[in-house]
Formats: C-alpha cells, structure tokens, sequence
C-alpha cells in the first residue's frame, strides 16, 4: 500500500497576509505545514500501518526550494518526499500547481492512492485535488470524512450538503479528506531526527519535463487587474456585563422585531 | 456589449435545487438575454424552478447511476462545448459538486477556473471576476484572459435570488462520453442528517456557539436559545473538530455563509475565516469574555462577558416573554 500525499507548505497563518506588488501571495518568510494537510498525512500513515506493506511519498511545490513544512511531514512518518521549487511557478493558479503536482506524482511510481487536503489554508480554491485527478485520468472522491482501505477499493463517506454519500473506488484513485477526519499525530524527537536523513528530492519544472511557458504567470490564463481594501463594517457598541448584559440583548432584540 | 450565452450548474438535493443555483441565475440574468442551467441528473424535477429563475433552457444528463459529477458531467460540457455550443461563462456555486465539475472541466478546457467569488461584471470585452481575500478584508479582480468560456465558481449568499417570471426550460439532452476509468468511483448509498427548524442558511436568526463555551455540553444552551428565537444554531470550525456538533453546523470559509436579520456569536473569538461566514448579518451580537476579541471589531451590539452567566440568564428572560 503505497500512499502519495500533497502538502502544501504555506506562510504561517497566525501572521496577516499580505500581497507582493505584482500580486502574488507574499510567501517570502519561512513557511509551514499547511494544517490542513496535517490530515493527509496522517490518514496516509494510518492507511499504510493497516494494509501492514508500504510507505508514505510527500509531494510539495512551493518557492525557494522550501522543506521546512515537508521536514515536518517527514518527521510525523512519511518515508520520502518529492518537492517542486521553480522561480517560473510564481505566479501559479491552481490548475498550473495540479500540472506540476501531477507531473511530480508520475515520479513516485508504484502509487495506490493519493491524498490530498480539500483545500489549502492559503489559496482555499478547492479545486486542486480534482484537477490533478483529473490530469491523472484517475478516478476520485473528495471532501472525504472517513477513509477505509480493503481489497484494493476505498471506501469513502464523502461530505454532502445533506448529511454524506457512501462512496467507493477501486484503487488507484484520488481522495480529498476534511480537517478533523483523523487527529494528526506531533512529530516524535525520534522523528524530528530520522527526518533529518530522509530522501528529500527537489526537482525544477524542466526535471518534470513540464513546458515552463505553460505554468506559472505564462500560462495562468487569468489576470489580476485590481486590489482594493473592502468595504469595512463599523463596529457599534461594547459594554461590559454587570448582571445586566442579557437585558441590553433582549432589548436590542426588540428594537429588530425579532421577539 | 452583453454576453451572448451563460451557463449556470444546478445543484439539486433530494429534488430540490439549491438557493445558490437560484443566485447565480438572477445574477447571469443581468449579464445575458441567453441563460441556460445544466444538471448532472433528470431533468423533471428541476426544469419548472430553472425556468421561473431565467433560464430557457436545462441540459440535463440524466440518471448518472451513481457516478460521480465532476467526472461525468465535466466530460459530457467539454464534449458539448466541442460540439460548438460554448457560451462566454460557466458559473458554479462553491459547493462540493460545483467545484469537482469546475476542476475537472478545466483541465478538459485546458482554462483556468477561479473559485471564491462575490461578485462579477464585463469590462469591455473581458470578464472579471472579484474575490474577497484575506478573511474579505480585501477584494482582488481577476480577468480572464484563456478566451471563452470563462470558468467562475461563486460563494453562497453573493446575489439574491429573483424569479423572473418565465415559463419551464426547456430540456435539452446533455450527453455523457465514454470516461474510462476515471469514471470507476461511485456513490453507493445517501445519507440524509434529519433536521429541525430553519435550516442554518436561510434562518432570520443564527445563533453560534464556539470554543468559549468550554464543553460540548453547554452547546445546549445555544440550541435553547436558538429554538426560542425561531433560528437555527451554528458554530465555529474549532467546535466542529472537537466534534461537539456536526460538520453541518459550520459557518464560516470552510462551512456556511449565513446573512441573517441578527447573528449572535457566543465564546467565538472572530477569526477572519469565521467572519467570512457572518459578516454579511444584518446586525451582529457579540458575547465573549475578552474584550480585545476580534469578533467586537464588527458587532452592533458586544457584551463583554461570560457566556455561562449571560446565556442562561439571556433564556430565562426570553422564557418569561
Ligand atoms: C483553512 C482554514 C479554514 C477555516 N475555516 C473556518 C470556518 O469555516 N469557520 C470557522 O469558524 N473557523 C474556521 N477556521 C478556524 C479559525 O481560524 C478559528 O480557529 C476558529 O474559528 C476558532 O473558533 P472559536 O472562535 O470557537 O475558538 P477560539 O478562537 O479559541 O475562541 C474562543 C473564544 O471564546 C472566548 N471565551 C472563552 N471562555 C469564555 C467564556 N466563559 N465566556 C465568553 N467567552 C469566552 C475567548 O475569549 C475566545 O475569544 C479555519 C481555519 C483555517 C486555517
Ligand atoms: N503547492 C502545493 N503543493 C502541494 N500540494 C498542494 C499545493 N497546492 C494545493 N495542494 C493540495 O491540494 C489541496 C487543496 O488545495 P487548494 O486547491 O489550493 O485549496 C491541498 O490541501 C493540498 O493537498
């Protein structure tokens, strides 16, 4: 059972994002593991603990040949990790990051499942996982709320509007998983340490063999044309609760004609 | 120059077709004379709703025997739009389905999809899409720049619904291609969660409860109070996560966007990705302990307290009325 899993590595979210000039996401400072992909890996290192055969395969691209956020995978217990750093991917929409994550999964042969977040804390398109299904010519389940592997099928409740769907796939496939769909483990100091010497392979785009005028601000088919501050909602008033509080909300509930 | 033709996806639950399919038609409305809805399903229980909404016409696949939508329905639009029938946008709402579609017909198209949108306008000759970012704190424009059709996923709650007054759609047969073995997935079985009251999206009143309210227990006193102003309660991602209450109850990027008469918060400290959700409320009340808590940035109304002294007295006070 062996499992790729697409972790993003991002800026910190607890600091306030910010634009460059031309832009793209500001994600110059140290970048992190994207807890939303927390629960890939760790469905992945579940997965292929149960199935008692096989390993775990990160797959990452982000700027600056950035590992601190695959580091940190590795150290949870994947076994090796693939990252794509290329100054031509600035600029990247999400179709642009599925071609090289897709391209970049093709290098991690012999793979029966891949598991990716439903969306990433930064960019939040929620289309990634699918295009790269889709650019896999694989089948695929998303928005996954619990994970099973038996007989080379997965089976999958998959979040709906109205409760979930009871889902399945024969293998290999493409699963996208919730947060909260299993509670990710922290790194052991064992693993902080073997993680050091883990194989971490950093290829550019032309090592995929992907053609660099069609990813990045090339080939984005879209244009950023404006940037402006929103309209911003005026806070109203703030007291303390001496006893009273709730009174001051029922009244204020009145004046609305809610009561 | 108006757009020459739109399609809108409709999402349909149990029959019935989403509030978002609704917005969106009302806004392609303004943009086109020609809208037109597609379904991945039968037409029957749709085509009637579609219509009133704006749209002439619904192509619809049909029963898709389990398969799953992105993969099918993607195949069978690329398919149609090589046929020659391609109009100059494709909207989608944000939601499971709408997305799976929007990413699979992209990499089909080869064409960027742009999801998280409130809003979009023509500007000569182009289509631009906005998108709040940064918790909405600001909004980025995007052009397409791929050619038509343009791909633009929407969040819920950016236009209001408005029947238009037209008579069925009419249907029209979306066939769905051969998808090999991408198409091997499959829903096996549906699974409905029971409700009562409102449902969180449309209720006049939401009532959340987050991490403040120290136990899954004491959500309770959100649904009490929920109940007795005729709404529904929420909650924020933390309490989801720690399982206190369902996925469902969600507000917030990652769960609902609710635009309720009044919104109270309760022990939520306002992160930007809850805001998302609520900040749209007509009015805003605010309980937490802190008074330095984010959520106080944007409420009409901010009692800096306990939950468990004002809560229980909040009730009894409305119990009384
Ligand atoms: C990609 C991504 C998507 C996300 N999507 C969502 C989303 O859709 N919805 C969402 O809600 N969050 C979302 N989050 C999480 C979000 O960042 C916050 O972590 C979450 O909203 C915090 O929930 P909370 O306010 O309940 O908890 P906390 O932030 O822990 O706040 C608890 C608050 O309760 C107050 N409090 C404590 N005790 C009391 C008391 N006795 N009386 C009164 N007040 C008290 C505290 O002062 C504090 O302000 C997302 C995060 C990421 C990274
Ligand atoms: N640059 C990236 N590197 C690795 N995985 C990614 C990247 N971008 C997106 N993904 C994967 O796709 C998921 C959804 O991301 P998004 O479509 O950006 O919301 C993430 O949770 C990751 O698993």
């Amino acid at each position: 059972m062996n499992v790729v899993v697409c972790v993003k590595q991002i800026p910190d979210p607890a600091d306030p994002g910010a634009l460059n000039p031309d832009h793209t996401l500001k994600r110059d400072g140290k970048l992190i593991l994207d807890e939303s992909d927390t629960y890939g890996v760790e469905m992945a290192l579940q997965l292929v603990d149960k199935a008692g055969e096989g390993e775990v395969t990160l797959v990452s691209m982000a700027p600056n040949e950035e590992v601190s956020g695959l580091r940190q995978a590795l150290a949870m217990g994947a076994a090796k990790a693939i990252l794509v750093s290329d100054d031509t991917l600035a600029g990247a929409g999400a179709l642009d990051s599925a071609k090289v994550l897709a391209a970049a999964i093709g290098k991690a042969e012999g793979y029966d499942l891949v598991l990716a977040g439903t969306e990433s804390s930064d960019g939040y398109t929620g289309t990634v996982p699918e295009q790269v299904a889709a650019l896999l010519d694989l089948p695929s389940i998303t928005f996954a709320k619990e994970v099973d592997i038996s007989d080379s099928t997965v089976k999958v409740r998959r979040q709906t509007e109205a409760g979930y769907d009871q889902c399945e796939s024969p293998l290999p496939a493409v699963v996208s998983v919730t947060a909260g769909v299993v509670e990710p483990r922290y790194p052991s100091f064992k693993g902080i340490m073997a993680a050091k010497s883990k194989p971490l392979d950093t290829l550019t785009v032309s090592d995929l063999g992907v053609d660099g005028d069609v990813v990045g601000w090339a080939g984005a088919g879209q244009e950023i044309v404006d940037v402006s501050p929103a309209p911003e909602r005026e806070a109203g008033e703030v007291i303390e609760d001496d006893g009273e509080g709730h009174a001051k909300i029922v009244e204020f509930l009145d004046g609305l004609k809610v009561l | 120059m108006a757009l020459s033709k739109i399609w809108v996806h409709c999402e349909v639950t149990e029959d019935e077709i989403a509030s978002i399919t609704l917005e969106i038609l009302a806004k392609a409305r303004t943009l086109s004379d020609q809208v037109e809805a597609f379904v991945g399903g039968p037409a029957d229980a749709v085509a009637e709703t579609l219509g009133a909404h704006g749209a002439t016409k619904v192509h619809a696949t049909g029963d898709l025997q389990g398969g799953m939508q992105g993969v099918h329905v993607a195949a069978a639009l690329a398919a149609a739009i090589e046929g020659g029938d391609a109009p100059d946008l494709i909207m989608f709402g944000s939601t499971y389905d709408g997305r799976d579609i929007a990413a699979r017909l992209s990499v089909k198209l080869d064409k960027p999809v742009i999801t998280n949108n409130n809003d979009v306008e023509e500007d000569g000759d182009s289509i631009v899409v906005s998108e709040p970012v940064f918790g909405g704190t600001e909004i980025v424009k995007t052009k397409f720049a791929a050619g038509a059709p343009a791909l633009a996923a929407f969040r819920p709650k950016s236009f209001e619904a408005e029947e238009s007054g037209g008579g069925a759609a009419e249907v029209a047969e979306l066939a769905v291609p051969d998808v090999g073995a991408a198409g091997a997935a499959k829903i096996l079985d549906r699974h409905i969660e029971e409700t009562s009251g409102p449902k969180l999206d449309e209720a006049a009143v939401v009532v959340s409860g987050g991490r403040g309210l120290g136990e899954a227990g004491k959500f309770d006193m959100i649904e009490d109070l929920a109940k007795l102003l005729k709404g529904a309660p929420g909650a924020s991602r933390a309490i989801v996560d720690a399982g206190w209450v369902p996925y469902s109850y969600q507000v917030g990027q990652t769960g609902k966007v609710v635009k309720p008469t009044v919104y109270i918060a309760a022990g939520i400290s306002g992160a930007t990705q809850h805001m998302v959700g609520m900040k749209g409320s007509k009015n805003i009340v605010a309980i937490n302990k802190d008074p330095e808590a984010p959520i106080f940035g944007v409420a009409d109304l901010g009692i800096v307290g306990d939950v468990h002294k004002v809560l229980p007295k909040l009730i009894e006070a409305l119990q009384a009325r």
